[in-house]
């Protein structure tokens, strides 16, 4: 899979692309389950959003040829034993539970999403909306701040 | 579903063995991108097979992404910063916020 590659690779721009390729195929899982507008959003916001977004930052920081330095090989032994080990141990425990499976249902259109994403009564999810956007507005004027901010104190520093 | 939850389980542990092997500032945030997405995909597979009438793990995981953008928009102004201050980005090196 991708995501080894992206984890594994020793240049940080080819990580970024592979990530972008574990995303649109995280895209495909939700065209198989029947999401379409979660598949949209996801191709958005992740491969053409964040994915991008890491490339540009990988750019502005590396030179293109830059590696990363890799670890000793004994470090990499245990880490990933220690990692294989908790895989192992949660693909087993899935097996043994026995999801009761529900089929059927209808297929959920963007209507409905929209219509409970607004809902002000019982399970509706219109506070975490609100919440969401403040946090997306302060995110937005704290990643502008910290990005300009410092050159500027900086320059003051010289 | 049990192939759906098992590829997430593995991109999941992959991310987690990414996190803890690279130094890179950028590459332990692509790692963390791949543990949120699988996160995201367990959601949306048990909202689908179990409460297939419900729609709670469709819309938390619309949440979630939008968090994980702001998260990794926040995360690249810091690291830009960052290397403004101390021309690198490995983790090792980031010690401005000890006394």
């Amino acid at each position: 899979m991708f995501s080894v590659l992206a984890v594994s690779t020793t240049r940080v721009i080819r990580a970024a692309v592979y990530l972008l390729f574990v995303m649109i195929l995280m895209a495909g899982f939700y065209f198989m389950m029947g999401y379409n507008f979660l598949a949209g959003v996801q191709l958005m916001v992740y491969s053409g959003g964040i994915a991008v977004l890491i490339v540009i930052a990988v750019l502005l920081v590396h030179h293109i040829e830059h590696r990363v330095e890799r670890l000793s090989a004994f470090e990499y032994l245990w880490k990933g034993a220690v990692v294989l080990a908790g895989m192992v141990l949660t693909l087993v425990s899935l097996r043994q539970f026995s999801f009761r499976r529900l089929e059927g249902a209808e297929h959920a259109t963007v209507a409905d999403v929209g219509e409970r994403l607004l809902a002000t009564g019982r399970g509706g999810y219109i506070l975490p909306f609100e919440v969401i956007s403040v946090l997306l507005l302060a995110v937005m004027v704290a990643a502008i701040v910290i990005a300009k901010g410092e050159s500027e104190n900086a320059r003051n520093h010289d | 579903m049990y192939d759906i939850v098992a590829v997430a389980t593995i991109v999941f542990f992959v991310g987690v063995f990414g996190f803890l092997t690279r130094k890179n500032l950028i590459s332990l945030l692509i790692s963390i991108e791949l543990m949120l997405n699988a996160v995201v995909v367990n959601f949306v597979a048990f909202n689908k097979y179990l409460y297939p009438g419900r729609l709670d793990g469709y819309i938390f995981s619309l949440f979630v992404i939008a968090v994980a953008a702001a998260e990794v928009a926040l995360a690249i102004a810091l690291i830009i910063a960052l290397y403004r201050l101390d021309n690198s980005i490995e983790a090792d090196d980031m010690d401005s916020l000890q006394g």
